[in-house]
């Protein structure tokens, strides 16, 4: 056996847009066959990565392959190995869902034939049927959205690119596209996804890249990352400031680090069972107070002192 | 190495074209019956309106004098609307550039299927036009095949001045000052409805600089069967304009969309 191959590298990856650094200078390698996932705030620089990789803004600096190929010499090439589903969703109005996918697959050149057979498979597998010949309007947000992953599908690609792909879904629909993420990822296709949402990334990615200010401030597995920069155990406390403020000083010795957000205090311990039966028989009145798992929202509020949506 | 912008495909620029065609398919029937009217209105107004108090121009009865120059003016609106509100929507608010640019296709890929498209539009308000003038009796010679490329190269060329104007702006409502302050004017003053030669020195010599002006040229004579060796200037001053606005526009685009 091989090392396992990146299909995706970069380094030094720099893109400005006036006076703006949307992304400074980062390096990642993403291995074929894997879910990795940007996670970030809003404005970190995670759509712009995306669309460095599939060439629609040039970097202004550093190197970024995809299969090898550099994105910025051999355009056509590099996007005939990548499907693409847009945070806006990108969808042809003008047309119906059947006709979205056989004008899309024009694009890459398939044959009418080779082009129906397909889209008739993906809108089976994104169980579409019953839509097949309505207007897109029609459609609900979660239908949308897995008619553009179905569209992204249309050329077999290597890579699939999901900007924010459940932002602005209902929980339902939400869970129907990471199901189908799934079984992408079992079929071979190589994920790459961006998402303000913890629980996202934590379902999907095998490993992460968090994303501040157009830097990565870490990257690992999620189990990793989680490990390695933060307690396994949370205590979330909600209450009065100065009522939070008495609990931290009574509780500062026994744990290993705490963050003050405005509306909550969050004491970080290996295990918080003991911490919060003691905060509970304190005599201070809190609003709530809750014992969990450390997440990736911990590590990002570690990291860079913010929360991940604000 | 340094950095080129990749070369226009032209079967990638066909796909963005026939994208078009497939919407248009939907709904042609509907699209096209206006420009079938429009012709016949400006004739009946025009023609036999005005006409009845001018009889002939320069020697032609004043129907078949402002014909041909309307034909080339309805090429102008129809590939001219294609390139500036049609393309500024799918490229601002519709988003299906978006979706268009993430696969093979590139940036000038898509300028020139828009063009492309553009040119055909105009041909098709340009050929209603036509079959409304062969039935009022007007081009019954061979030469008149010679009209036919005409439209496609005419509409091309309004295609990419649009396009131009579109790559500049970034609010929909400059296109009210491209349509009042450009196109109106070449309508009105390239000579259409009274020849050139009435106008001062100053505003004929501004004319030759003008893209509606010559198309007007050339229609006429080949519809009145002038084979003057002016046509083929005329011809050659559109065919040149359309080259280089071409490769300056696939240029502006693709730094638009590229960035």
């Amino acid at each position: 056996m091989g090392t396992p191959s990146k299909i995706i590298k970069a380094s030094k990856l720099t893109k400005i847009y006036g006076d703006l650094t949307a992304v400074n200078g980062v390096d990642f390698q993403i291995e074929a066959g894997t879910c990795y996932g940007f996670l970030g705030p809003n404005g970190a620089g995670k759509t712009t990565v995306m669309r460095m990789i599939y060439c629609v803004t040039p970097p202004n600096s550093g190197q970024l392959t995809v299969n090898g190929l550099d994105v910025k010499h051999n355009m056509s090439s590099v996007k005939r190995s990548i499907g693409v589903v847009t945070q806006d969703d990108s969808l042809d109005y003008d047309l119906n869902v059947l006709n979205n996918l056989l004008v899309y697959a024009r694009y890459y050149d398939l044959t009418r034939e080779q082009a129906l057979r397909r889209a008739e498979e993906l809108i089976e597998f994104f169980q579409l049927g019953e839509k097949r010949l309505q207007n897109v309007r029609t459609l609900s947000g979660g239908m949308k959205r897995r008619l553009q992953i179905a569209r992204a599908l249309i050329n077999k690609p290597d890579v699939l690119i999901l900007d924010e792909p459940s932002t602005g879904l209902d929980p339902q629909a939400r869970h129907h596209v990471w199901a189908k993420c799934h079984e992408l990822i079992e079929q071979g296709v190589t994920l790459l996804l961006t998402t303000h949402y913890m629980d996202e990334a934590e379902q999907l990615c095998d490993r992460i890249a968090v994303m501040d200010r157009g830097n990565i401030v870490t990257e690992g597995s999620p189990w990793d990352l989680i490990k390695s920069e933060v307690s396994p155990q949370v205590v979330e406390v909600r209450g009065d400031a100065q009522h939070r403020e008495s609990i931290l000083e009574k509780v500062r010795g026994q744990i290993d680090f705490h963050e003050s957000l405005s509306d909550r205090l969050l004491l970080y311990t290996n295990n918080s069972n003991p911490l919060y039966a003691q905060i509970q028989k304190m005599d201070i009145p809190v609003k709530t107070l809750l014992s969990r798992r450390s997440s990736l929202e911990d590590v990002f509020l570690k990291l860079t002192g913010r929360e991940l949506i604000d | 190495m340094t950095y080129s912008a990749p070369k226009v495909r032209f079967t990638a620029a066909l796909r963005v074209w026939q994208r078009n065609a497939t919407v248009y398919k939907r709904t042609w029937k509907l699209n096209i019956l206006p420009n079938f009217f429009e012709p016949f209105l400006y004739l009946l107004g025009m023609g036999l309106g005005l006409g009845a108090y001018i009889n002939e121009m320069e020697g032609i009865p004043y129907i078949e004098f402002i014909a041909p120059g309307l034909l080339v003016s309805s090429i102008m609106w129809g590939a001219s609307l294609e390139t500036t509100y049609n393309v500024f929507v799918k490229m601002n608010f519709d988003r299906i550039y978006d979706g268009i640019l993430s696969t093979p296709v590139n940036p000038k890929d898509l300028a020139l299927g828009e063009l492309l498209w553009g040119a055909t539009r105009g041909t098709i308000y340009g050929g209603a036009f036509f079959s409304i003038l062969f039935v009022f009796g007007m081009g019954y010679h061979w030469g008149i095949l010679l009209i036919f490329p005409l439209l496609f190269i005419i509409g091309f060329m309004f295609a990419t001045i649009g396009l131009m104007f579109t790559s500049l702006i970034k609010e929909i409502e400059l296109f009210n000052y491209f349509f009042t302050l450009f196109l109106t004017p070449l309508f009105l003053f390239s000579g259409i409805f009274f020849p050139m030669s009435q106008l001062p020195q100053i505003i004929q010599i501004i004319a030759w600089f003008t893209p509606l002006y010559h198309g007007v040229e050339l229609s006429r004579g080949i519809f009145n069967q002038v084979w003057s060796i002016d046509l083929l200037h005329h011809f050659i001053w559109i065919l040149a304009l359309t080259l280089l606005n071409t490769w300056l526009v696939l240029r502006k685009i693709h730094k638009r969309l590229y960035q």
